[in-house]
C-alpha cells in the first residue's frame, strides 16, 4: 500500500522543464528520502504533491485514491503535512499559539488550557522535549523545526514532507532529528525527507529516490546501496562535448585566503590560493559555505576571521568598490538578485560594476558613446540575443542574461574572476558556451575561482579542485587525482582513501 | 515565470506605457470630478471655462498660474528624486518648513549686506536645513533600518512645530499680529518676471533644476548609482555602490530640493517666514511626482497641471460657484488612480476573462 | 503651586480622557489595520470624512445617533477603498493613504458648499448629549467619571477592552497577529489572509469614522474644514508608541492627550509648540532607541505573495 504515488509527473515553467516524467512512490509507514542536487526538481515535485503547483502531466494518487483537483487545502484533507525550508513561525508568539493557528480549540475565544494540554501531549509523545508555553523567539533553530513538525502532527498529518530539514542544523541537532523521524515512523507516520546529504539518507531511510536534472533516476532500497553509489547516482555524468583544456603553467598567486572561517561553527578555517591562468574549482553540496565564501570575497559579508588577499594586498576590510576596482570580476550565484537591474536597459546593465571605471565614466560623467560601442561589441561577440542594447534586460531569457553578465565581467580589466554557479538554470547550449568562455579567460591568464554544485563543471574546467564541506576544506588536489567517486565521498563528509 | 512577465519591453514602449497610465489617471479623475460637480448642480461648461479663464485669461493670470506651479515643481522634484532611489519621501513638508525658516533667518540676519551676497546665502542656508532634515531621515533608515515613512511623518510635525515656536517666540515680528518673522528688505526678494504678479526668477531656477536633474540621472555616475539602488539593492551593492551613503545622499538631496520650495516662497512671495504657510505642498509633491512618473519632464507637466487647477480654482469658485476645494478632490483622485497601475490595466482588460492566480 | 494642584485635579483627568477619545479610537483602528499587514496613512482623511458624515447624517435625520452611524459607514467606505487599492490593485500603501487624505480634505469642503452653501463650514446640528449614569455617579471621586460624560467615553472604553480581548484571547486575534508577522504561516494554516485584510482595513476605517464623529457632533455641533488637524497622525504615533497593542494605544493616547490638556488648561512656561510636538518627538525617540528591536507587525506596509 502506497501513501503517495506520483506517476509520470511533468511540470514546465516556460521553456524550462523542472520535472520530466517523474515517478515517485512512497510506502505507508516508511521513511523515504528524495535525494538530488539543488535544481534537480525536488522542491517542484513536492510543491505539486502539496497542491501548490499543478502538474502539466501525470497522475497523483494519495492513499490509493486518485486525486484530480488538488490544492493545498486538499493536501491537508488527505493527511499531508509539509515542513518548509523557511520556517513559517511567528517569533512573537508562544509555541502552542503557533501550533494551533487555523485549528484553534474553542469557539470564538481560545481555550488556552485545553490548547496547551493538547499541544504538550503531542510534543511529549514524540519526545520533542519542548515546553509549549515558551516563546518561539527564544528557541534554537533545531527546536523551531520541531515546532514546525509539531504543527503538522497537531493538524493530524499522516504523511509528513520535510524540505531540506537538516540544512540549518548542527550535527547534534541532525542526530536528534533523525531520532524523531524514527519515533514518528514507529507510531505509523510516513515521512518524505528531501535532502542532498548522503549520510543522513543512508542512516535513516528505507527507500531512496534520486532525482537528477528533473528526472527520477532511481528508486532503491537504502540497504542495498552504499553512500558511494548514491553519490554516483546523484551527480551522474552528463554527456557533453569534450572541452579542450590545454595544460599551462600557472603564474603568480592572485587571490589568497588564509585561515578564513566561513561558517561560525566550522571547526577548521580555509586557506587556498588561486594563481594566474588557473581555474580552481570549489566542489561541494550547496549550503556548505559557498555562499559565505562568495560574499566574503566581494565584501558583502564581513570576514571576521582570517585574511583575504588580492595580488598580495590584504583586502579583508576593504569596501566592495575598492575590491572591484582592484580587479574582481564577479558572476554571482544568484544572477537575478545580484548581477542585473531587471528594469534597466542592457546598456545600463553593462555600466553596472563598471561605473567606477574612468574609461566609461570619465570625471563622473557617463560616456554613453563608449559604452554603447562596447556593449554592441560584447553582445555580438558573446552572442547576447536582443532587439538592441536599449531593450530591458529583464525581458531576455535566462541564458541571454547570463551571457550578458558574463560578457560584462569577462571584459573587465580584472585579474581575478569569481564565477559562482555560472550555469545554473541554463539550457545545454548556453552551458557549453559559458564553459568555453571560462576556459578562454583562463588562457588569457586570469585567476578563476569556480564555485559550482555541478561536478561536470568542476571536472571539465578546473586545474585544481577543493571540496567544501560544512565550511571546511575536505581536500584540495589536482583535477586528475580525483574521481567522481572519491569526490562524492568527500562531498558527503567522508575523509578516507580517495 | 513571473520574472519574464515583470519585464517591460524596451525603453520606448515602457515610456509610452507610463504616459498612457498618467493620461488615463487624469481622465478618470476628470470624469469623476465632473460627475461630482454636475451632481451638485454646477454648470460644467461654465465651470471649466471659468477655470480656463482664471488660469490663462490674461497675462497676469498666466503669470500667476506659473507662480503657483513653481513650488509644486520643486517639491515634485524632491519626491521624484528620492523615488528614483527607491525611497519614499513623505517628509517634504518638514523639510520645506525648515528650509524656509533658515532662508528667512539668513536674509534677516544679513540685513544691510548687498543683495548679491544675501540671496545666495539664503538659498544655501535653506538648502542646508532641508538637507539636514532629509539626511537625518536617510541616516536613520540606512544605519538603523528605521522605516523612513514613519520617521518622516514624525519629522514633519516636529519641524512644523519647531518653526512655529521660533516665530511665536524668539523670532516673532513684535509688530505683527500673526506669527511671522519681520519682513526682509525688499531688495533681497527675487526679481519679478512679470510685474505685479508673484512670478519670479524662481521659475527659471525650477526649470534649470529640472534640466539638471534629468542630466544627473541620465549622465552622471552618482545618478546612475542612485537609480541602481532604487532598482535592485543587492545588485547595486555587489557592483561596489556604498549603500548607506547613497541612501543618505538621496534623502539629503531630496530634502534640499524640498527646501527650495520653502526658500522660494519666502524670497519670492512673502518676504518673511509665516507660520504654517504651506498648504500641504509636501503631500501635493507626492502627487506631482507620481503623476510625472518621477521623470523631470513629467514632473514639470504635472506640476503645471496642478498649478493651472490651483490658479483657475478661484475664478471657478466665484463665477460658477464651484468650491475651490474641488481641486483637492481632483488631486486626491489623481493620486489614487495613478498609483494604481493595476487598475488601469484592469480596466483595459475588463472584457477579457479574469486573470488566473 | 496653583498650577501644580491643577495638574492633578479631576478636571485635568476628565479633560485628558475626553481628548484621548478620538486618538484612542483611530489608533486602535490603525493597530488592527497594521496587524493585517497594511499601513494606513489615510487615518487623517478617514477621520475627516467621519466628522463630516456625522454632521451630514444628523442634518438629514435630525438624530445625532444616526449621524454617528453615518460616520461609521463613511469611514468604512474609505477603508474599503484603501483596502481595494492596497490589496487588490497593489497600490503603494503610503501613496494611497496620502491620496485619501487629500481627497477627503477636498470632498468634505465641496460637500459643505453643496449642502449648506458655506465654504468649509457646515450648519449647526444637534450634538450627542452628555449622560449621567444614575447610581454610579453618586460614588465619591470616581462618580465624576459617570456624571455628565459623553457616551463616547464609555463606548471607547468598551472598544479598548473588546479589541484587546479579541486580539489576545480569541482565534480571530491569533490569526490576525499571525498575518501581520508572517502571512505565509497563516495562509498555510488555512487562514483566508485576504479576507482578514479586507475586514481589518474596513474596521479601521469605521473606527476612524467614529473618532471623527466625536470631533464634530460631540465636542462641537458642526463641521469645520480640516477639523481633524493632525489628530490622525497623532493616532498613528500612538499606534507605534503603544507597541501595536490596543491597550498600548489607549495608554499612549492618554499620554498624548495629557500633553494637549496641559496646553489647554494650564499656564506653563513651556512654549505650547513643544507640547504639540511631544507625541511626535516621543515616538521618534522610541523608534530611534528601539531601532530594529521594536518592530511592529513584520510585514506591515509590504504585502507579500
Amino acid at each position: 500500500m502506497y501513501a503517495v504515488e506520483m506517476r509520470g509527473i511533468t511540470k514546465r515553467f516556460g521553456s524550462f522543464t523542472a520535472n520530466d516524467h517523474i515517478d515517485f512512490c512512497v510506502e505507508k509507514g516508511e521513511i523515504h528520502c528524495l535525494l538530488g542536487e539543488n535544481g534537480a526538481g525536488k522542491t517542484t515535485l513536492m510543491n505539486i504533491l502539496f497542491g501548490l503547483y499543478h502538474a502539466d502531466e501525470g497522475e497523483l494518487i494519495i492513499n490509493g485514491k486518485s486525486v484530480t483537483k488538488h490544492s493545498a487545502r486538499n493536501a491537508f484533507l488527505c493527511g499531508l503535512g509539509m515542513v518548509h525550508q523557511h520556517f513559517m513561525l511567528v517569533d512573537a508568539l508562544s509555541i502552542w499559539e503557533n501550533v494551533i493557528i487555523g485549528n484553534e480549540p474553542g469557539r470564538f475565544s481560545i481555550d488556552r488550557k485545553e490548547s496547551i494540554r493538547q499541544v504538550q501531549a503531542i510534543a511529549d509523545s514524540y519526545n520533542f522535549n519542548l515546553n509549549v508555553e515558551e516563546k518561539v523567539s527564544e528557541l534554537s533553530v533545531g527546536m523551531k523545526q520541531r515546532v514546525e513538525i509539531l504543527k503538522t502532527l497537531y493538524r493530524g498529518a499522516e504523511t509528513i514532507i520535510l524540505d531540506e530539514p537538516t540544512a540549518v542544523l548542527t550535527p547534534q541537532e541532525v542526530d536528534q532529528l533523525l531520532d524523531i523521524f524514527r519515533d514518528m515512523k514507529k507510531q505509523g507516520k510516513t515521512i518524505i525527507f528531501i535532502t542532498h546529504k548522503l549520510n543522513e539518507t543512508k542512516a535513516v531511510s528505507d527507500h531512496v529516490t534520486v532525482l537528477r536534472a528533473g528526472k527520477s533516476v532511481h528508486t532503491v532500497n537504502t540497504a542495498d546501496v552504499t553512500v558511494n553509489e548514491l553519490a554516483g547516482m546523484m551527480v551522474g555524468h552528463e554527456v557533453s562535448f569534450e572541452l579542450e583544456r590545454v595544460a599551462n603553467e600557472p603564474g603568480e598567486v592572485v587571490l589568497s585566503l588564509q585561515n578564513v572561517r566561513l561558517l561560525p561553527n566550522a571547526q577548521n578555517t580555509v586557506s587556498l590560493d588561486v594563481r594566474a591562468g588557473e581555474i580552481v574549482g570549489i566542489a561541494g553540496v550547496e549550503g556548505n559555505g559557498q555562499k559565505q565564501l562568495e560574499e566574503m570575497l566581494l565584501g558583502l559579508l564581513k570576514c571576521k576571521e582570517g585574511k583575504i588577499s588580492l595580488y598580495g594586498e590584504e583586502i579583508s576590510s576593504w569596501p566592495t568598490r575598492k575590491r572591484v576596482e582592484k580587479g574582481i570580476s564577479y558572476i554571482p550565484s544568484d544572477r537575478y538578485q545580484r548581477a542585473i537591474l531587471p528594469g534597466f536597459s542592457i546598456l545600463d546593465n553593462y555600466l553596472l560594476g563598471n561605473q567606477f571605471d574612468e574609461h566609461y565614466v570619465p570625471h563622473g560623467m557617463i560616456d554613453y558613446r563608449v559604452l554603447e560601442e562596447r556593449a554592441k561589441d560584447l553582445m555580438k561577440s558573446y552572442d547576447v540575443r536582443a532587439v538592441d542594447e536599449k531593450q530591458s534586460i529583464g525581458s531576455l531569457s535566462g541564458g541571454n542574461q547570463q551571457k550578458m553578465v558574463l560578457s560584462r565581467e569577462a571584459s573587465k580589466d580584472a585579474g581575478f574572476v569569481l564565477a559562482c554557479q555560472p550555469i545554473r538554470g541554463l539550457d545545454i547550449g548556453a552551458i557549453q558556451y559559458i564553459r568555453e568562455i571560462l576556459l578562454k579567460l583562463r588562457r588569457q591568464g586570469k585567476a578563476i575561482l569556480l564555485i559550482s554544485a555541478e561536478l561536470t563543471d568542476i571536472f571539465q574546467l578546473s586545474d585544481r579542485i577543493a571540496v567544501l564541506y560544512k565550511g571546511e576544506l575536505m581536500d584540495m588536489r589536482k583535477n586528475e587525482e580525483f574521481t567522481t567517486q572519491s569526490i562524492g565521498l568527500l562531498m558527503a563528509g567522508q575523509k578516507g582513501e580517495a | 515565470m513571473s520574472r519574464e512577465k515583470k519585464a517591460g519591453s524596451g525603453r520606448w514602449a515602457s515610456g509610452l506605457q507610463n504616459i498612457w497610465l498618467s493620461v488615463v489617471a487624469i481622465l478618470l479623475s476628470l470624469v469623476i470630478t465632473s460627475v461630482i460637480m454636475a451632481a451638485s448642480g454646477n454648470n460644467l461648461a461654465e465651470a471649466y471655462s471659468a477655470l480656463f479663464k482664471g488660469a490663462f485669461g490674461s497675462r497676469n493670470a498666466i503669470a500667476n498660474t506659473l507662480a503657483k506651479t513653481v513650488p509644486l515643481i520643486f517639491v515634485g522634484m524632491a519626491c521624484a528624486f528620492s523615488n528614483k532611489g527607491g525611497i519614499f519621501n513623505i517628509g517634504c513638508e518638514g523639510q520645506l518648513y525648515s528650509g524656509a525658516l533658515a532662508a528667512a533667518v539668513a536674509a534677516i540676519f544679513l540685513q544691510g549686506a548687498p543683495r548679491i551676497l544675501v540671496i545666495p546665502a539664503a538659498f544655501v542656508a535653506g538648502m542646508a536645513a532641508g538637507m539636514l532634515v532629509g539626511g537625518l531621515n536617510g541616516f536613520l533608515k540606512a544605519k538603523l533600518q528605521i522605516n523612513e515613512v514613519l520617521v518622516a511623518i514624525m519629522l514633519n510635525y516636529i519641524m512644523r512645530y519647531l518653526t512655529s515656536y521660533f516665530v511665536h517666540g524668539p523670532l516673532k515680528d513684535p509688530e505683527a499680529s500673526v506669527a511671522q518673522t519681520v519682513a526682509m528688505d525688499d531688495s533681497y526678494m527675487l526679481t519679478k518676471l512679470v510685474p505685479k504678479t508673484q512670478l519670479t526668477t524662481a521659475l527659471l531656477l525650477a526649470l534649470v533644476i529640472a534640466v539638471l536633474m534629468y542630466f544627473f540621472f541620465m549622465k552622471t555616475r552618482t545618478g546612475f548609482n542612485i537609480r541602481a539602488v532604487g532598482e535592485n539593492r543587492l545588485a547595486a551593492q555587489a557592483s561596489g555602490i556604498a549603500m548607506s551613503s547613497t541612501i543618505v545622499l538621496t534623502m539629503a538631496v531630496s530634502g534640499a530640493l524640498a527646501a527650495l520650495t520653502g526658500v522660494t516662497e519666502v524670497l519670492g512671495k512673502t518676504g518673511k517666514f509665516v507660520d504654517g504657510f504651506s498648504p500641504g505642498y509636501g503631500f501635493t509633491g507626492i502627487a506631482v511626482a507620481v503623476l510625472g512618473r518621477n521623470n523631470p519632464a513629467g514632473v514639470l507637466l504635472s506640476a503645471l497641471l496642478f498649478g493651472i487647477m490651483e490658479s483657475g480654482a478661484m475664478k471657478m469658485s466665484y463665477v460658477a460657484g464651484v468650491s475651490t476645494s474641488m481641486i483637492k478632490v481632483m488631486q486626491g483622485l489623481v493620486i489614487l488612480f495613478v498609483a494604481t497601475p493595476n487598475l488601469v490595466s484592469f480596466l483595459k482588460r475588463r472584457k477579457g476573462e479574469k486573470k488566473g492566480e | 503651586m496653583n498650577n501644580l494642584q491643577h495638574l492633578f485635579s479631576m478636571h485635568m483627568v476628565l479633560s485628558t480622557l475626553r481628548l484621548a477619545i478620538p486618538l484612542t479610537l483611530a489608533s486602535i483602528g490603525s493597530v488592527i489595520c497594521e496587524r493585517s499587514g497594511i499601513i494606513n496613512l489615510g487615518i487623517e482623511g478617514m477621520m475627516l470624512s467621519g466628522a463630516f458624515g456625522a454632521v451630514f447624517g444628523t442634518h438629514i435625520s435630525g438624530s445625532p445617533w444616526i449621524g454617528m452611524l453615518v460616520a461609521i459607514l463613511v469611514g468604512g467606505l474609505f477603508g474599503l477603498i484603501h483596502a481595494l487599492l492596497c490589496i487588490r490593485y497593489r497600490t503603494n500603501q503610503a501613496v494611497s493613504g496620502v491620496g485619501i487624505n487629500i481627497f477627503a480634505s477636498g470632498i468634505t469642503i465641496v460637500l459643505c458648499q453643496v449642502v449648506w452653501n458655506k465654504e468649509g463650514l457646515s450648519g449647526e446640528v444637534t450634538a450627542i448629549p452628555n449622560v449621567t449614569v444614575p447610581g454610579l455617579s453618586q460614588i465619591p471621586v470616581i462618580g465624576r467619571l459617570f456624571e455628565k460624560q459623553s457616551p463616547y467615553l464609555f463606548i471607547t472604553l468598551v472598544i479598548v477592552a473588546v479589541s484587546w480581548y479579541v486580539m489576545y484571547r480569541t482565534k480571530v486575534g491569533l490569526r490576525l497577529r499571525t498575518i501581520g508577522d508572517n502571512s505565509k504561516a497563516a495562509a498555510t494554516a488555512g487562514v483566508n489572509v485576504t479576507r482578514y485584510r479586507y475586514v481589518s482595513v474596513i474596521i479601521c476605517g469605521m473606527l476612524c469614522g467614529l473618532a471623527g464623529s466625536f470631533l464634530s457632533i460631540v465636542q462641537s455641533n458642526l463641521f469645520v474644514k480640516d477639523m481633524v488637524a493632525g489628530r490622525g497622525y497623532i493616532a498613528l504615533a500612538a499606534t507605534i508608541f503603544g507597541g501595536w497593542n490596543p491597550l498600548g494605544s489607549f495608554l499612549a493616547s492618554l499620554l498624548f492627550a495629557f500633553s494637549q490638556a496641559l496646553r489647554i488648561n494650564i499656564e506653563l512656561d513651556i512654549p505650547e509648540q513643544f507640547l504639540q510636538m511631544l507625541p511626535y518627538l516621543l515616538t521618534m525617540v522610541v523608534l530611534i532607541i528601539a531601532g530594529r528591536k521594536v518592530k511592529g507587525p513584520q510585514e506591515s506596509g509590504d504585502i507579500k505573495d
